[in-house]
């Protein structure tokens, strides 16, 4: 259906195009920051006009412009990690072994690697640009009396600085990991590039001021304790001599030298503007709203339209973005809507509207059936570990049985049995290997990542269920959480289904070799290691809740403006299961935050530039939700008493009517 | 266009009370110097005074208690104290308003005449429900509802000097209060039987510089919130959920004193402090300026349908009106027409002829609001005494506006605030809240839109207008000339 080719389309048109104009323009600003730097760090108040001419000098020497050169390498490679290493769905650790899995993964180590040594090759053009004492590694000594001729000494300030830019390099790198640094979110506000970058900047001054400051006080200490190992190691390696008439820099004294510190400060907050301003710039261009056609005239284009793309699954990035026009379409444009309402031209089928609603409906109820499947396991405590393989594979068969006999009304109500997840943790999946996977993870531990989640499972009902019904388990391979950049150490069977070509007959191709799992020793042990973090298993839940957002704003927009706009009442066929939906989701996501250890009140978020809106996603999706039934109650009213729904989302339906909820 | 010469003679008293509220004696903003306790420590009173007026607020306590800090440290917080309104006075001769304290600010920039001594300080209907929220001058809000026979009060530790507040549509139970140095969101739950809901139930939305904080405005059909603050360039946007915001800095106004969000949701009107305001499209939140005013913009109102905006100037006598086409962000004025706002009302001075003597009516416009049917227009007039005049009107197919009547209170009484009460079933009902500290219903029955009935229009004062209603009812104050 969807192969590889053509999602990538948007990739290779769109995501890549926005990466390369992001990158343009870091290039560009990179000129003025680099001159703002150069001011900076050659700063003197009594010799101003000295200061000024020494630093045009400095600015349109050949030197200056290799070394500039040289930085846009490195924005160009900062720029080309970002594109490679982006999310939509941020990764959460659901506990510290988890986090340290993140960090120790060998993708990760790469990233770190690559920019400890952008760091030093940053670190090396801001010694270069500063110069005097900092310009060069050696310089030629007369050591004791001894020596014939001058030789050459280690000047330690140069590598202070560089040693300084590998670390600051390093630790972005991991602050990145557990900040969520490469996560891209999405903006309830729209705003042109121009004026969100502009509102950003200040920003981004200030955290990578604020955060130069703090990777200079720990590489300070580093450098107190551990400062000999390097410095002998280069002195050994480029056959330097220590300049013994000098102090070394690994004592209080010097190391509190002001000027070295201001230097060092300064060159961080460089370093890091850059690489900030890059991401910055990344997130913007890369998140900026899509405008997918509805329905295309020639069918070669037929795979672009919304409808088509909206159910793709890779890359996620697509999904994010048609969800998100569809959002817009739905509250914004009229002109699109008719399209939506449309029938198709021979026949007079709503295929439009059934898909985008089909599919919107699908990732809500998968939300629902996420929601109770972790309750359940925090009701029970979170007992379900090692018999839950077991009860997968009855529950499967069990639901195999129930979607013969159960019309489409039911298939809307969760069945928890069928879908408890057996989620991995990213540190099992990373570094322990395939093996060890599902029987010694917690179900604390909502794994979206993970191959092996109910998809696989639910796959096999897949064939029985009515293909045309808006139901959940039908675009299940779909779902989103399945898909998602990454790596896969599970199989390669798993795999090339998951890039996106489902098996033309999904027949019962049972998951491979549950019973052969047996938790080990290093397992248990890990196990035990694992304290959960709480709520990290809430936000987990909620990481790509943003697709639910758009969902149940377009839903909600759609079903209002069908009131007066639907001219053909297609709409109305599916609003008893877009209410018992939406109702069922409010129910689940109420009971979830009455779960004691969610707390009901978004925290406040620090100044960095690691993005927390995940963190609060779950709030934004409470009230969307609440907001979308009232949008529906209050646009029919009354007319809502001749849909047909139980007689409990009856109820409940009154509240809302009667705004009592 | 001498325009209320055509109005019948205000000659009734409404009697529609539905709530009464003592005026409240206390004088806010006398308050603070006579309780300020001198026998704290310098460092409590330094630590008071920088959470309650920042860098000079400390270094004025610093400089004020010389005896008690070292003299170097006295002396150089003078010098930075005085160097601070140096240069403080070239920004406040920019922007004059600056000068003013916060509780005056929030008084001369509410819709509420004479804020700092009336009994009400805010009142907002429930959008979709019957049910309404008082703000008293005593810092607490009431919420009457007739269904239920709990009238919950809301008080909060940060909820002082309430200049304005709003139900959040779509939605139940959420109130935006906008307070002396941030914002409250309640949550009220109506089906809860407390009647002193907790802090905990409301959300503080906090900014740097965003304070005092004088208008608030939802989304019509979104999580969105804007807030203005005279002191703060920015317009801020909550995502109230999140409790993220995202700041509009433009150049020039110092400052955002009152917000209106277009029904459809999709423009807001930003009035300033300086002689500029600005409409704001929301789609991609640009906005365009509308200087060269005589005055600051003190108030506007749009119409059902978004498509226009009625505004007042501080200081005229007029009501300006803007249209705007269906393209966001495109004005008829800038797309070839004259770039300019037309005067569709005048509300100068005049002398009406009453069985009881001359009275005169007219002056300078406080506020005004136009029911959510778009077919009554509230104009609340300064003068003395303040009254409220209702224009009928008609946006489709021309703009019209025709006389309707005028609203008064009890002898000695003035309206203070108003609102029309957007889930009334037979036309329009005007609240308005009234110097005494009565909140009166003020009903207007008509017929729906499209037919004006000039037998059952006009103002309450059933016997006396329909006396002569052909000859006000029937003519008409201001069309639009459809080209």
């Amino acid at each position: 259906m969807f192969s590889s080719d053509q999602s990538c389309w948007f990739v290779r048109k769109v995501i890549c195009w926005r990466a390369v104009a992001s990158m343009a323009w870091s290039v560009l600003l990179l000129l003025p920051t680099t001159a703002l730097f150069v001011l900076l760090s050659r700063f003197s108040l009594f010799h101003p006009i000295l200061w000024m001419s020494e630093c045009l000098s400095l600015l349109t020497s050949a030197s200056a412009i290799f070394s500039f050169i040289l930085l846009c390498g490195v924005v160009l490679m900062v720029g080309f990690f970002n594109l490679e290493y982006y999310t939509v769905v941020p990764s959460i650790a659901c506990s510290k072994i988890a986090l340290l899995g993140q960090v120790l993964h060998p993708r990760q180590f790469v990233h770190s690697l690559v920019h400890c040594i952008m760091g030093v090759v940053v670190a090396w053009c801001c010694a270069f640009t500063i110069g005097g004492r900092y310009r060069s590694l050696g310089h030629p000594c007369t050591q004791d009396e001894s020596s014939s001729g001058p030789e050459m000494c280690l000047n330690e300030y140069h590598l202070v600085l560089l040693l300084a830019g590998a670390f600051i390099g390093y630790s972005h790198s991991l602050v990145g990991v557990v900040y969520n640094m490469n996560y891209v979110s999405f903006h309830t506000m729209q705003q042109y590039k121009y004026l969100r970058f502009k509102g950003a900047l200040p920003l981004v001054v200030k955290a990578s001021a604020v955060q130069a400051l703090y990777c200079l006080r720990s590489f300070l200490l580093l450098y107190f304790f551990m400062g000999y190992a390097p410095r002998a190691w280069i002195c050994k390696t480029l056959d330097l001599s220590i300049n013994s008439s000098i102090h070394s820099l690994d004592s209080v004294s010097s190391l509190l030298d002001l000027s070295l510190l201001y230097h060092l400060w300064i060159s961080g907050t460089f370093l890091l503007l850059t690489w900030y301003i890059t991401v910055l710039l990344f997130r913007i261009f890369v998140t900026e709203v899509y405008s997918f056609p509805v329905q295309s005239t020639f069918t070669e284009d037929a795979h672009q339209c919304l409808p088509k793309v909206i159910t793709g699954t890779q890359p996620m990035i697509l999904k994010f973005l048609a969800l998100q026009d569809l959002a817009l379409l739905s509250q914004h444009s009229p002109s699109r809507r008719l399209e939506v309402f449309s029938l198709s031209q021979p026949g007079g089928h709503p295929h439009i509207w059934t898909a985008l609603s089909k599919e919107c409906l699908s990732l809500l109820s998968d939300l629902t059936e996420r929601l109770v499947a972790h309750h359940d396991t925090v009701a029970t405590n979170g007992r379900a570990k090692s018999q839950s393989t077991g009860s997968n594979k009855r529950s499967t068969t069990s639901s195999e049985g129930s979607v013969t006999s159960v019309g489409m009304e039911d298939m809307k109500t969760p069945r928890p049995s069928a879908l408890i997840r057996t989620p991995g943790s990213v540190f099992l999946r990373s570094s322990v290997g395939a093996g060890l996977r599902t029987p010694l993870t917690t179900p604390f531990t909502p794994d979206l990542d993970s191959p092996f989640s109910s998809p696989a499972l639910r796959r096999l009902t897949g064939p029985l269920e009515p293909q045309g019904a808006l139901s959940p388990g039908f675009s299940s391979i779909q779902s989103p959480h399945v898909m998602r950049r990454g790596p896969k150490l599970w199989s390669a069977s798993t795999d090339s289904q998951l890039n996106g070509s489902p098996p033309p007959s999904p027949g019962p191709a049972p998951s491979p070799s549950q019973a052969q799992l047996k938790p080990s020793f290093l397992v248990t042990f890990l196990q035990n290691r694992k304290d959960q973090l709480p709520e990290a298993s809430s936000q987990a839940l909620f990481a790509d809740s943003q697709v639910h957002i758009w969902a149940l704003q377009g839903l909600s927009h759609l079903v209002a403006a069908s009131f007066s706009e639907d001219q053909y009442g297609i709409v109305q066929t599916t609003l008893p299961t877009i209410l018992s939906t939406l109702l069922l989701l409010q129910e689940a996501v109420d009971r979830h935050f009455k779960l004691p250890h969610t707390s009901s009140k978004p925290g406040h978020c620090s100044c960095s530039m690691g993005d927390d809106s995940y963190k609060t996603l779950r709030f934004a999706l409470r009230s969307t939700l609440k907001t979308a039934v009232y949008r529906i109650t209050a646009t029919f009213g009354g007319h809502l008493h001749a849909v047909q729904m139980s007689a409990e989302h009856r109820k409940r339906l009154q509240h809302f009517l009667e705004y009592k909820e | 266009m001498c325009s209320l010469a055509l109005f019948p003679p205000p000659l009734y008293s409404m009697n529609n009370v539905v709530c009464s509220l003592k005026p409240h004696s206390r004088q806010e903003s006398s308050s603070k110097s006579a309780f300020r306790d001198h026998c704290e420590t310098l460092y409590t009173r330094s630590a008071g005074a920088w959470r309650d007026a920042g860098l000079s607020g400390l270094l004025n306590e610093i400089a004020n208690s010389s005896a008690e800090v070292p003299k170097w440290l006295g002396v150089s917080s003078s010098c930075v104290l005085a160097l601070l309104r140096w240069v403080s006075s070239f920004h406040s001769s920019l922007f004059p308003h600056l000068t003013l304290s916060s509780e005056e600010m929030t008084a001369e920039f509410s819709q509420v005449l004479d804020w700092s001594d009336c009994a009400v300080r805010g009142f907002a209907w429930h959008p979709h429900t019957q049910k309404c929220a008082v703000a008293l001058s005593d810092d607490s809000i009431k919420i009457y509802n007739p269904k239920s026979a709990t009238t919950p009060t809301l008080k909060h530790r940060l909820q002082r000097s309430v200049a304005a507040l709003q139900w959040k549509p779509l939605c139940a139970s959420a109130l935006a209060v906008a307070c002396h140095n941030c914002l409250l969101v309640w949550h009220v739950d109506p089906t809860s039987l407390s009647t002193r809901p907790s802090s905990g139930c409301a959300q503080v939305l906090s900014h740097p510089g965003h304070s005092p904080v004088t208008s608030v405005a939802w989304s019509p059909n979104g999580p969105l919130l804007v807030s203005a603050s005279p002191r703060d360039t920015a317009l801020l946007v909550w995502d109230v959920a999140v409790e993220s915001c995202v700041p509009l800095h433009r150049v020039g106004g110092g400052g955002v004193t009152y917000l209106s969000w277009s029904p459809d949701g999709s423009r807001v009107l930003a009035a300033t402090p300086s002689s500029l305001f600005r409409v704001w499209e929301t789609r991609m939140w640009t906005c365009e300026r509308w200087p060269s005013l005589k005055g600051r913009c003190q108030s506007g109102c749009w119409s059902p349908d978004g498509s226009r905006l009625l505004f007042t100037v501080q200081g005229e006598t007029v009501i300006y009106a803007l249209t705007f086409t269906d393209n966001p962000g495109v004005p008829l004025m800038m797309s070839g027409g004259p770039k300019a706002a037309t005067v569709v009302a005048d509300l100068s001075e005049t002398t009406l002829n009453t069985p009881d003597g001359d009275i005169m009516v007219g002056g300078e416009i406080q506020s005004l609001a136009w029911d959510p049917r778009g077919e009554r227009l509230a104009v609340h007039v300064k003068g003395r005494p303040a009254m409220i005049a209702v224009f009928k009107t008609q946006i489709s197919p021309a703009f019209k506006l025709l006389p309707c009547g005028f609203v008064q209170g009890e002898a000695g009484t003035e309206p203070r605030l108003m609102q029309f009460n957007p889930n009334y079933q037979h036309g329009a009902q005007l609240t308005v809240c009234w110097s005494n500290g009565k909140i009166t219903h003020v009903p207007f029955c008509f017929m729906s839109a499209g037919n004006p009935q000039p037998g059952l229009g006009g103002s309450p004062s059933f016997p006396l207008t329909q006396g002569r209603p052909a000859d006000y009812n029937n003519q008409t104050l201001y069309t639009e000339l459809i080209s």
